[in-house]
């Protein structure tokens, strides 16, 4: 009796799934990404809501992990076998895939023209004509605190460079036990990402202190962007004991437990943080500019965004959820499913989650720049990117001076960097 | 006079052997090696570039840096490898070998290690180390080390981690040096030796003049091992400082300077040429090694063989 059942039960499975798959089988759309974190999202919360819309296009999120990422979809590219649309990294890598042609233009996409041009950027051809990926969302970089703590020494969060430096020496004194500023720099990319690309920009002027850096005006070892070396030095008293083998996540967990006052921080954090530890009071401050600063800056860097594979079968369908991807409806439902991802779109939307609205509003007061060595400085060997990891946890681990690792990064990045030759004499580069 | 027949049974026997170690060995081995001697240009073509990838890591300053930091640092860890877990392995197989109560007991608990995973290990010994709970920190502060730069960090030093992880390797893999040199130990005759002890021998020279002469194949054989799986060794780096192999690529080896150049890393696109370049060198390096071994050491212990 319970056999049969169950071998009726699945013969009609057998059957609905064959229907199934026939009835979809012209309007299937895969998805390629690297935010294997998301995935339980995009199936309860993001497809369904997209199929409200289009119920005859079935949608699947397939990610695979972060690091494998880049590897693992240009092997799939190259063998012809990948999903139909594909999450884009910002800058060169994306650029490298469109000219090698495993990116479909996108110009004439109704509903690109909800972005700015800074937020199209990452994702457009250096003369600025085509697009080939639809932004996302960006992340923002600033500092999280411990509220609780905060009141119970009576801290403020500081507004300038020198009361934030004053505050962490104060720390220090009162309360020896816990962590002024919670960062290791043993992983490398924090020093470099939480570190100087959200400290930096206050000092060598956002936007035009980066594009006089690509014309070959500045470098690494002049005025601001030097300037953002020697304040990360000031870091080093103030970070926690042992940091140099203080990973990224040790560091997560000695915020979120309260062991820490400050965390240098990047807006996906605050998710993850709301789930390690729910009851942890957050407060957020933005990046201190230097007293007597009239501007002040702000890391908000594009970081994913979906692109269309030109070999997919089911262009009509796919080009349908890019263009879904541009509403205001899907700003709102991913910015705040996911706090600390914020959508790039033109739209005013609202977003619940306090810190992440908080560091959200820091676009409207700063300057919004994005970080300085993905674009152009990382598309060949030695890449400014991760020489600026070395180079920031050397400062930081007390290995080199600033005026040192300055020296040093440069003289890697004007080996090749044509418009940065001259300094390859001026510092005497070997 | 009737001529043997070729012996077709001796072909039937070797051929599974050789045509799986020809098809996943040494085809591999040749077209990664014909691999490194191209280089891609615009457009994703491959042009014969010859020795020049070759020439160009020895001799371009931003590669050669790189490779002789590598080398270096897998010299060391080598070098650690042989003067401590060599010896070590041997000193705990003379004590397993004297019947020792309870000798299989000591024998799995030290072996246990070498059968675990890699990734187990390097997570395992980052926890204990970690500046964040690790239960080293107690310890340091009963021992008055609580604000040691160096104690504290071990991981995060320039000057500790590289020996920090070449003693977390060598704690794991002592018991493959140990079994081989007991089971060496075990078949030498118990005659020669119940000979010398009825001669008034002490365990010491027993040791010396009967057991270690005899074993010298084994510690030649050790040798070897030890050398080729260190300068093959990435794992253990890979699973505890990540594929930048920090410190300012302090801990850097072969094994993990391959991968980065031939995959790549976070924005740096793979270069798979001079990947098989380094590959090349790696196979170099050990090929000198073993063929010392070979006719420096292994031919002359066949005359001592009994």
């Amino acid at each position: 009796m319970f056999k049969k059942a169950v071998r009726i039960l699945a013969a009609s499975a057998l059957i609905f799934g064959a229907l199934a798959g026939v009835a979809f089988a012209k309007q299937k759309v895969i998805i390629e990404s690297w935010r294997t974190d998301d995935l339980k999202l995009w199936k309860d919360v993001i497809i369904p809501a997209f199929n409200k819309h289009y119920p005859d296009i079935e949608v699947v999120f397939a990610p695979t992990a972060p690091a494998e990422y880049n590897a693992v979809l240009d092997s799939k590219l190259q063998a012809g076998t990948a999903g139909d649309l594909m999450a884009c990294r910002p800058f060169g890598k994306s650029l490298e895939l469109f000219k090698k042609g495993y990116l479909a233009p996108l110009n004439g996409l109704p509903g690109l023209e909800n972005y700015s041009d800074f937020a199209k950027s990452a994702w457009t051809t250096d003369d600025g004509k085509t697009t080939y990926c639809v932004p996302m969302a960006s992340v923002i970089h600033g500092f999280l605190y411990n509220k609780d703590l905060f009141a119970k020494y009576g801290f403020q969060p500081p507004k300038t460079w020198e009361e934030f430096i004053d505050l962490l020496a104060q720390m220090k004194k009162k309360a020896p036990a816990i962590s002024p500023l919670v960062m290791g720099t043993k992983d490398q990319w924090e020093a470099a990402t939480m570190g100087w690309h959200n400290i930096a920009p206050n000092y060598y002027g956002g936007e035009a202190g980066r594009k006089a850096f690509l014309a070959g005006k500045e470098g690494f070892h002049t005025d601001g962007f030097l300037k953002g070396f020697e304040v990360l030095a000031q870091w080093a008293p103030y970070l926690p004991r042992g940091y140099k083998a203080v990973s990224y996540s040790d560091s997560q967990q000695l915020f979120t437990q309260g062991r820490g006052f400050i965390y240098p921080a990047g807006s996906w954090d605050i998710g993850v943080f709301h789930q390690m530890n729910p009851k942890l009071n957050m407060g957020a401050f933005k990046s201190p500019p230097p007293a007597g600063a009239s501007k002040c800056y702000i890391s908000d860097h594009p970081d994913i965004a979906l692109g269309l594979n030109p070999a997919s079968k089911n262009k009509e369908a796919a080009k349908k959820f890019l263009e879904w991807l541009t509403t205001k409806e899907f700003a709102e439902l991913y910015g705040n499913a996911l706090p600390g991802f914020f959508p790039l779109h033109n739209y005013n939307i609202t977003i619940k989650d306090p810190v992440a609205n908080q560091f959200l509003s820091w676009r409207q007061q700063c300057e919004g720049t994005f970080r300085m060595t993905y674009y152009k400085l990382s598309d060949q060997k030695p890449d400014a990117e991760t020489d600026l990891w070395t180079a920031s946890v050397n400062i930081l681990n007390g290995n080199q001076s600033p005026e040192e690792a300055a020296k040093w990064i440069e003289c890697r990045l004007s080996s090749w960097y044509q418009p940065h030759k001259h300094f390859h004499q001026e510092l005497n580069c070997k | 006079m009737r001529r043997k027949p070729f012996p077709w049974h001796i072909t039937v026997f070797l051929a599974p052997a050789a045509l799986i170690y020809t098809v996943f060995m040494i085809y591999p081995m040749i077209a990664s090696l014909d691999f490194s001697l191209y280089q891609t240009v615009e457009g994703g073509k491959q042009v014969f570039v010859g020795l020049g990838n070759y020439i160009r890591l020895l001799t371009d300053p931003l590669w050669s840096h790189s490779f002789w930091n590598a080398f270096r640092n897998n010299v060391v860890f080598f070098l650690i490898h042989m003067t401590l877990q060599n010896p070590i392995g041997l000193l705990l197989a003379a004590l397993l070998a004297t019947n020792i109560r309870g000798a299989w007991v000591y024998r799995t608990i030290i072996f246990t290690p070498t059968i675990l995973s890699v990734v187990l290990i390097g997570f395992a010994w980052k926890l204990i180390l970690s500046p964040t709970w690790g239960i080293w920190f107690p310890l340091l502060d009963k021992l008055g080390l609580g604000n040691n730069e160096i104690a504290i960090a071990l991981l995060g030093n320039e000057k500790s981690a590289l020996i920090t992880l070449a003693l977390i390797s060598v704690w794991q893999n002592i018991g493959i040096p140990m079994m081989l040199f007991l089971a060496a130990l075990i078949r030498i005759p118990t005659e020669l030796i119940e000979a010398a002890q009825v001669d008034g021998a002490s365990g010491w020279r027993i040791f010396w003049r009967i057991q270690f002469p005899l074993i010298i194949p084994t510690v030649g054989i050790v040798a070897i091992l030890t050398f080729i799986g260190n300068f093959n060794a990435f794992d253990l780096i890979y699973a505890t400082q990540g594929a930048l192999a920090g410190p300012n690529f302090s801990t850097d080896i072969m094994g993990t300077f391959f991968f980065r150049t031939f995959f790549g890393f976070q924005l740096r696109p793979g270069d798979p040429n001079m990947g098989a370049t380094v590959a090349g060198m790696m196979l170099l390096i050990i090929l000198t090694g073993v063929i010392i071994y070979l006719y420096g050491w292994q031919r002359r212990m066949e005359e001592v063989q009994f």
